[in-house]
């Protein structure tokens, strides 16, 4: 009866380690497909066909951010490389100079993003505005700039 | 641990524990939800949106906890034949099921202003829901034998075999670019601020007594059918 239990627990075992080896080589090979969106850095590197969509992530660039009527033109940054984008329509509530936003769309022929959706990103940092002003007071505020969020967020800034 | 296989030893100790974790849980929700929901300060860029962390964040633990419990107790139940293991993972994949759609509706909710869309496709969103659907399938085949000890086999193996997307969903916000922002815990500590951390352990002891009592309720419930059955079977033998 022990030796059946003892095998039964080895079955398992060496089930589960099969498995989970399976699912890690499946996830590795499906890595370009599996990540959310690419940095800047990244879209420089790659060569897209004209009119392919795919998904930009960054930090809009301070002093980037230009409205005219519907239509918004703003950089976004991984620090390293920085990308125009282009956009109409209704921007949501937390994009700001700063924030880390997910762009979809693509890239037109002059370089510029031409996007169709924009997603605003936050990060893992909740606190009251009062102690965000005491940081910002005290000149240890990090939030704004692209340095904290960049490392914050592990996956931005790092291909 | 061996001592708890025996089921009527686990009713003694069941009914000890559980009016004492009902208890605490309604304590939990009576001063969790309020402060949750009315007296914690809002956030400095979401405002009062926060608050829906407070449900979300311990939904989403607990939608992983209680797989882990089930594939504990599936494991123990293939290996060691412990029919109370079996028992307490069958009962946890509604819990958790719920639990798991809980945690889904209001990241929706919470993305639909934060972000800007209520549902993307990205690494942490998809596989929330493949957890989802494991859930429902450990149900859906557990019951879709003739013989309910075959379907528990069963069901047991998909539970061991599902429990590798637990490390994927706690890590795909690390491993792969995502929408959703990384967890509150880290290698350099919790990214919340200490004023928002009463109430957030609040509603996750309120949601871990909640599961402690209802799987207690659900076991004992379980052991008594079984031995009614047994007592049936002896009369009529």
């Amino acid at each position: 009866m022990a030796k059946r239990k003892t095998q039964r627990l080895y079955f398992i075992l060496l089930g589960g380690l099969a498995v989970a080896t399976g699912v890690a080589l499946v996830l590795t090979a499906f890595e370009d497909s599996i990540v959310f969106f690419y940095s800047p850095t990244e879209i420089s590197q790659q060569t897209l066909s004209p009119g392919q969509r795919i998904r930009i992530g960054g930090l809009v660039e301070t002093g980037s951010v230009n409205a005219e009527g519907e239509t918004t033109t703003f950089s976004v940054t991984d620090t390293a490389e920085s990308l125009n984008i282009v956009y109409r329509g209704i921007l949501p509530d937390l994009f700001r100079e700063g924030q880390g936003i997910v762009a979809e769309g693509y890239m037109l022929a002059s370089g510029t993003f031409q996007a169709s959706d924009v997603l605003a990103k936050h990060d893992e940092t909740y606190m009251p505005p009062e102690v965000a002003d005491a940081i910002k007071a005290a000149g240890e505020w990090r939030g704004d700039e692209p340095q904290q969020e960049a490392t914050s967020n592990s996956t931005m800034a790092s291909p | 641990m061996h001592a708890l296989a025996n089921p009527t030893r686990f009713l003694k100790l069941a009914a000890t524990i559980q009016p004492w974790a009902a208890g605490l849980c309604i304590l939990c929700f009576l001063f969790g939800l309020p402060i949750a929901l009315l007296f914690s300060p809002p956030d400095y860029q979401q405002g009062d949106t926060v608050r829906i962390m407070y449900i979300h964040v311990p939904a989403a633990w607990m939608g992983l906890f209680c797989y882990g419990v089930m594939a504990a107790g599936s494991a123990s139940y293939l290996i060691w034949r412990h029919p109370v293991a079996n028992m307490i993972a069958k009962s946890s994949a509604p819990i958790g099921a719920m639990f798991t759609a809980l945690c889904l509706l209001t990241g929706m909710l919470w993305g639909q202003p934060m972000w800007g869309t209520p549902w993307v496709w990205d690494a942490r969103l998809t596989s929330m829901l493949v957890l989802f659907f494991l859930y429902l399938g450990y149900i859906a085949l557990g019951g879709a034998f003739d013989s309910p000890e075959q379907g528990d086999k069963a069901a047991a193996i998909l539970a061991l075999v599902g429990s590798v997307n637990l490390p994927i969903i706690k890590f795909s916000v690390d491993w792969w670019n995502s929408l959703h922002q990384p967890s509150i815990f880290s290698m350099a500590g919790i990214s919340v601020d200490a004023a928002m951390l009463p109430p957030l352990f609040l509603m996750v002891g309120a949601f871990q007594l909640y599961y402690v009592v209802v799987v207690l309720m659900s076991v004992r419930a379980q052991v008594l059918t079984a031995k009614i059955r047994a007592a049936k079977l002896m009369r009529t033998t």
